[in-house]
């Protein structure tokens, strides 16, 4: 008895209950072509997530002001000017590239045909490189605006419909007001992906932001205040001994002796991407769960099947065994049926899948669902073991079953 | 090939007058079914040598215990009590994998409800036990087994296209396509209408004669019994006579008798062991 055999006959079998055969292998459809979508849609997820932190720039970090986690200090020294300007000195910090300090401060923007609240920020122009920006139209804030604390202003992408209107106008030129003070438009942003809203924020030279936009921007030594400073690092690998050259500058600065006193941190952007990326995993993860369920349903969906199956060819199974079939061939039998199914529903499930992630991918702006080769492993593998293991049992029975009990069967 | 037959400590195979061999040897045979609390006692102790090339049919009223016996023979099911010994080999001591062995090679087993394959052409019911003997020349083996029951023309139709006595006709071609050492037949006329009863009859004797094939099967149409060589009653799962036929008919060359006729002169000597009506 060759397998080729025992193969065609549980394709018959399968073929002469087409309806039946259909309905059963479409529970295995539903539950893989869940799993392989729902896992396209984690991986697309990952993968937008991973490209946003790429527009940030992992060699990036940046410094903020905390409060100590340490009770023997309380006291919080701001950031300062003059800080960012020696973290440039490659005698202090060989291995930072470049230095951008930032100055935030609320403001009520207002344009031709709308206003808006928003943070608004004092910038310099290195903060360009630094942060991977690029301009859309015009110029960006120049050293010589710096220079006379000018009221110039480079607008967020979003800025342009929220303050003019219409997305398409081009507002060189054109003035807006920053809490009642006139600024001359010079250029607008490029859209910028990430989360850190730079698209609905305004840009103006960080003296001036200093100077004219608040009440006192002067930390106790006389040096202006910063709000953060964004600091490219001369590779991704120096990132680690960029950092320990900014503590040891820092906690030199801010009189800092004893771990946890640190009034400031460096945000690292590599471990918040590693910390998103793993709950985004994780996330697949789940979902790809709750898609293992549907899986488990269609296939107990197949032993019912195959038991009923068995149970309905109680006399063909008698009749095989009569003429020589050994308990082997019948298991092998009904074990290629329900292996069948599972695997045709499967092979289905990852089309369906496919199918959806493509709908996903025109459906979900920034989101580019695509099917993985391990997705598409885990289902043929997931499948052919739904196929055994809810095969087996209706096929030992089969195959337990006496030729005589089966033959009187009625 | 069939290396599991070596013979041990098997008793001497008996042969007959003539020096024929034992195909079937069973001693004090009995077959009791568990139903519930009451135990259905099928067979009582039954003896029985059936030698090669006989022509055999059991007749016996309903209940008697004549499709228990023939499942027992056909290996289909194991004895309670009693040994079996098939061309030699006791059946009793075969695992699953050696019976199935046997059914394929040594027995040819035709039911009165044909039992053919669903949606399955007759070719492909034929190849069935080659399929599973692992047999090579499948389609030449089965097509000329159906050729051997006048059904050459018919090797494609499915069940559903053919009459009843070609059905059976089909059964007895998957029957006989292993060469077995013996056929054994559950009343495999008692579905057929009389015509079609004499063309089953006739393909029996013509493999019994011609190719020596020991037959045994089982009927209740004495007419029919006549045709064999050697009758055996059953009654409460016990033999009750065992006779030989004095003049058996060649199966289409005599006309059926009146029902009153029927029973007169078939016997070597007359028996008559239960109630008359039985045997109507
Ligand atoms: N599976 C079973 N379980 C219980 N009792 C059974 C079983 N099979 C047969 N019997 C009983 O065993 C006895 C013999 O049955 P068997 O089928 O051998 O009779 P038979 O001579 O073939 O009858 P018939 O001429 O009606 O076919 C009967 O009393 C029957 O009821
Ligand atoms: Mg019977």
């Amino acid at each position: 008895m060759n397998f080729a055999e025992i193969f065609r006959i549980a394709v018959s079998a399968l073929l002469t209950n087409r309806l039946r055969s259909a309905l059963t292998t479409l529970g295995i459809v539903i539950g893989v072509g869940a799993v392989i979508g729902l896992v396209s849609l984690g991986r697309g997820v990952e993968e937008f997530v991973a490209k946003e932190f790429d527009a940030i720039g992992s060699n990036s970090l940046i410094i903020t002001s905390q409060r100590p986690s340490s009770a023997t200090r309380t006291r919080v020294d701001p950031l300062t000017m003059k800080e960012a300007d020696d973290l440039k000195n490659p005698l202090i910090a060989p291995h930072i590239r470049d230095v951008a300090p930032q100055f935030a401060f609320f403001a009520l923007v207002t344009g031709e045909s709308g206003s808006r609240n928003i943070t608004a920020n004092g910038v310099v122009p290195q903060m360009l490189t630094v942060r991977n920006w690029n301009l859309a139209r015009g110029d960006f804030i120049s050293q010589a605006d710096l220079d006379d604390n000018a009221r110039v202003v480079v607008l967020g992408a979003d800025m342009v419909e929220i303050l003019f209107g219409d997305e398409t106008i081009d507002p060189i030129g054109a003035t807006i007001r920053i809490n009642e003070r006139v600024f001359t438009v010079i250029g607008v942003m490029e859209f910028v992906e990430g989360f850190g809203g730079q698209n609905d924020t305004v840009l103006i030279p960080i003296t001036t932001a200093q100077t004219r936009m608040v009440e006192n921007a002067r930390a106790r030594d006389g040096s202006y205040r910063v709000s953060s400073i964004y600091i490219q690092v001369t590779a991704e690998e120096a990132t680690d001994q960029a950092k320990a050259e900014i503590s040891a500058y820092m906690d030199e600065a801010h009189s800092i002796l004893f771990d946890g006193e640190q009034d400031y941190r460096i945000n690292d952007q590599s471990e918040l991407r590693d910390f998103v990326l793993t709950l985004t995993v994780l996330l697949t993860l789940f979902l790809s769960m709750i898609a293992g369920i549907s899986l488990l349903v269609g296939g107990i969906g197949i032993m019912n099947i195959m038991l009923v199956s068995v149970t309905e060819r109680t006399r063909e199974i008698g009749l095989r065994k009569a003429v020589g079939a050994r308990g082997s061939d019948i298991l092998l039998q009904f074990l290629i049926e329900s292996l069948l199914l599972s695997l045709i529903g499967g092979a289905l499930g990852i089309v369906v899948g496919w199918l959806a992630a493509l709908l996903g991918t025109a459906l979900i702006d920034d989101i580019t669902l695509t099917l993985s080769t391990d997705a598409i492993l885990l289902a043929t593998i997931v499948s052919t073991i739904v196929g055994i293991f809810f095969g087996a049992y209706p096929a030992s029975r089969a195959a337990r079953m006496k030729p005589i009990d089966a033959l009187r069967f009625e | 090939m069939l290396k599991l037959f070596k013979k041990g400590k098997e008793p001497e195979i008996l042969r007959d007058e003539l020096g024929r061999r034992a195909v079937i040897d069973i001693r004090q045979i009995t077959k009791m079914y568990q139903m519930g609390d009451v135990e259905v006692h099928a067979l009582r102790g039954v003896d029985l040598q059936i030698y090669e090339g006989e022509f055999v049919s059991i007749m016996g009223p309903s209940g008697s215990g004549k499709s228990t016996l023939m499942y027992i023979l056909g290996a289909l099911d194991q004895p309670t009590n009693g040994a079996y010994y098939l061309d030699g080999v006791d059946v009793s001591k075969l695992d699953e994998k050696q019976l199935a062995i046997i059914r394929n090679k040594k027995i040819g087993f035709v039911f009165q409800s044909f039992n053919l394959l669903k949606r399955t052409t007759a070719l492909r019911q034929v190849e069935l036990p080659l399929m599973y003997g692992g047999v090579s020349g499948r389609t030449k083996k089965a097509k000329a087994a159906l050729e051997a029951v006048g059904l050459g023309k018919r090797l494609d139709h499915l069940p559903s296209e053919l009459s009843g006595g070609q059905q059976q006709r089909v059964a007895i071609a998957r029957a006989i396509v292993n060469e077995p050492a013996m056929i054994l037949a559950d009343e495999p006329t008692g579905n057929l209408d009389s015509r079609s009863g004499t063309e089953v009859m006739q393909i029996f004797q013509t493999m019994n004669r011609e190719k020596g094939i020991t037959t045994v099967f089982v009927t209740h149409d004495p007419w029919i019994a006549r045709h064999t060589n050697r009758v055996i009653m059953l009654r409460d799962g016990v033999v009750v006579a065992d006779r030989k036929v004095a003049t058996p008919l060649v199966a289409g060359e005599t006309e059926r008798p009146s029902e009153a006729e029927e029973l007169e002169g078939v016997f070597q000597e007359v028996y008559y062991g239960g109630k008359e009506e039985e045997y109507n």
